[in-house]
């Protein structure tokens, strides 16, 4: 089967594409401007493209192209032992890739049938926290920056940089993080690590109060994003919108609270809703919502369990280095793991998690190999850009920039 | 009605018939079963527009392929969930890769648009009455659908590895 190399021939393609919805072409009028927005503009932070047709300063219509940097994650996971298919992960939302590699091993662990220790659970749950805090920093302070304030966003942008700091601490790396384990942590949280958390939570509220009085108030800021890029609750639900972007529009929808995972029940916080769904809305949510991760972490700091750092599984979880040299059991088990030589069990496993921007799910079907047989991810970013269009239309240009970043895109997880 | 999956399942079957909707399990609480083309479409607006079931979000939609088996080489799964009870489902259809037509939910759900252009990007599942069916994430002039097992992702020609020293 592997070497077969046949073309397929679809019968009823040929006139599919022949019936292509060319929009720009049909609605070809001599006082529009064709304007082409990327792909690589600098105002839009990623590769997106969009072709615009223009009546002055108003967007009539747009053509999204999506794709440039589409790298087959989901066929390179059908090649790829479980383990090795985090780093995957991390390159999809890359503002917070934390998220996704746990999102990502909860779904495995699930398809195991791997429980995790308490403590490896609430540790997961402060990183995913500084996760989205670090997500939403950039989304927001990104925001003033596209309406011209950008004084906001120096001010946190050493925040991300700290919290950066603790993801060095507890993996080695800042940006692609690929922390966890299947089964739990790679490593416990240091002393300096824990530290540099209790700083953190101690140093942060104040920064972010004073970014938020920057823009919540300002004049310009509200008359900039208040009625623009807005959605109603029924057209976001359609088009599948989960996280910020839903909840901006006046639906509690949160998977934390509707389908609780590593804990979550655990904790005492709200979710913040908008009315309108439009950019202003968003950017509240989004800002509300980092408060909400704040008193997260605050109680998971506060409350750490004692405890193991990782599930006894043998199968899966790599032995202490210190045993690989001294004992034969954990050397076999680390050279299986290592080569990715040790089967999954026979099966079909969906767990999302609330990502940065939304519902992140992970389909795994399992035909007991090595290797998933397939995996899906469910990426929110995919469908959010899909409503864009809809959502720029009758809008000003520069309008249209803050809808995008106040949906925030990320190219990464758009094309995966 | 508290939306179990067996309540869900009884329902489903007697507004559908039970030759439509087959083989139902429940591989990780999610309840799943088989349906057929012709039932799909009817199905999803269905749950979609039950007053009791309010099974009204489509979460996500991927193609599979299964070279082996015949006559059900391709399958389509549909996830739904619903927002109101809290309640997660999953649909398979399963047909002949020489006829992969599925008819198009696009009319039901604005999400189903670009997920129905991914699904025929890589797999070549052509929805019918899809209102914009082109490639989304490859290239427009590529000529096969890659994501089909019998493209492998390593170049087979290759004589340099010995294929069972990695596992394969």
């Amino acid at each position: 089967m592997a070497t077969e190399t046949k073309t397929v021939e679809l019968d009823g393609l040929e006139q599919f594409r022949e019936n292509l919805d060319l929009k720009l072409q049909d609605k070809h009028n001599e006082n529009l401007t064709t304007l082409n927005l990327g792909p690589t503009h600098p105002a839009t932070h990623g590769i997106f493209q969009n072709i615009l047709q223009m009546n002055g300063e108003v967007i009539v219509d747009a053509v999204p192209t999506i794709g440039y940097i589409h790298r087959a994650f989901e066929k390179i996971a059908e090649r790829r032992p479980f383990y090795q298919i985090t780093p995957l992960t991390d390159r999809m939302n890359y503002c917070s890739s934390p998220i996704n590699n746990m999102g990502y091993h909860m779904s495995v662990e699930k398809l195991l049938g791997i429980e995790i220790p308490k403590r490896a659970q609430y540790i997961r749950v402060i990183m995913m926290e500084l996760a989205r805090i670090s997500d939403h920093l950039i989304c927001n302070s990104i925001l003033g920056v596209d309406s011209g304030a950008f004084t906001g966003f120096l001010y946190v942008m050493q925040e991300r940089e700290n919290i950066y700091d603790i993801y060095e601490e507890v993996c080695g790396a800042r940006l692609t993080t690929n922390m966890g384990r299947i089964g739990g942590m790679e490593r416990d949280l240091s002393p300096k690590a824990l530290h540099l958390i209790g700083e953190f939570l101690k140093r942060f509220p104040k920064v972010w109060a004073e970014f938020e009085k920057m823009l919540t108030r300002n004049r310009i800021f509200i008359d900039r994003t208040t009625d623009v890029g807005a959605i109603s609750a029924e057209r976001a639900l359609s088009y599948g919108f989960t996280g910020p972007n839903l909840r901006a529009t006046g639906v509690d929808y949160d998977v934390r609270v509707m389908n609780p995972y590593s804990s979550y029940e655990d904790f005492d916080f709200e979710i913040p809703v908008g009315s309108k769904g439009d950019t202003y809305d968003r950017f509240l949510v989004r800002n509300a919502e980092v408060w909400e991760s704040l008193k997260i972490i605050e109680q998971a700091y506060k409350n750490l369990p004692e405890g193991s750092y990782h599930a006894d599984a043998p199968h899966y979880y790599l032995p202490p280095k210190q045993e690989v040299y001294r004992n034969m059991e954990a050397l076999i088990y680390h050279f299986k793991i290592v080569m990715g030589e040790i089967d999954a069990p026979v099966g079909e496993v969906y767990h999302s998690v609330e990502g940065g921007n939304g519902e992140l799910g992970f389909y795994i079907i399992s035909d007991g190999g090595r290797t998933p047989y397939r995996l899906h991810f469910r990426r929110p970013c995919f469908i959010y850009y899909q409503a864009y269009t809809e959502m720029i239309k009758g809008g000003q240009l520069a309008d249209a920039i803050l809808t995008l970043s106040s949906l925030n895109v990320i190219a990464g997880e758009l094309d995966a | 009605m508290e939306l179990t999956n067996e309540n869900v399942l009884g329902k489903i079957i007697e507004q559908f018939g039970e030759e439509n909707i087959t083989d139902a399990m429940n591989p990780d609480g999610i309840m799943t079963f088989q349906t057929n083309r012709q039932t799909i479409h009817e199905l999803i607006k269905y749950l979609r527009d039950d007053k009791e079931l309010q099974i009204s979000f489509l979460t996500t939609m991927c193609g599979v392929h299964y070279p082996e088996q015949k006559d059900k080489e391709l399958c389509m799964m549909y996830q739904l969930h619903s927002l109101r009870h809290n309640y997660r489902l999953r649909i398979k259809v399963y047909f002949p890769i020489s006829d992969p037509v599925m008819p198009t939910l696009t009319d039901l759900y604005a999400a189903a648009n670009w997920m129905e252009r991914e699904a025929y990007d890589f797999y070549g599942i052509v929805f019918a009455g899809h209102p914009n069916l082109i490639r989304i994430l490859n290239v427009e002039d590529m000529e096969y659908h890659p994501m089909l097992k019998q493209y492998p992702l390593e170049d087979q020609t290759r004589e340099d590895k010995v294929n069972t020293f990695f596992g394969r």
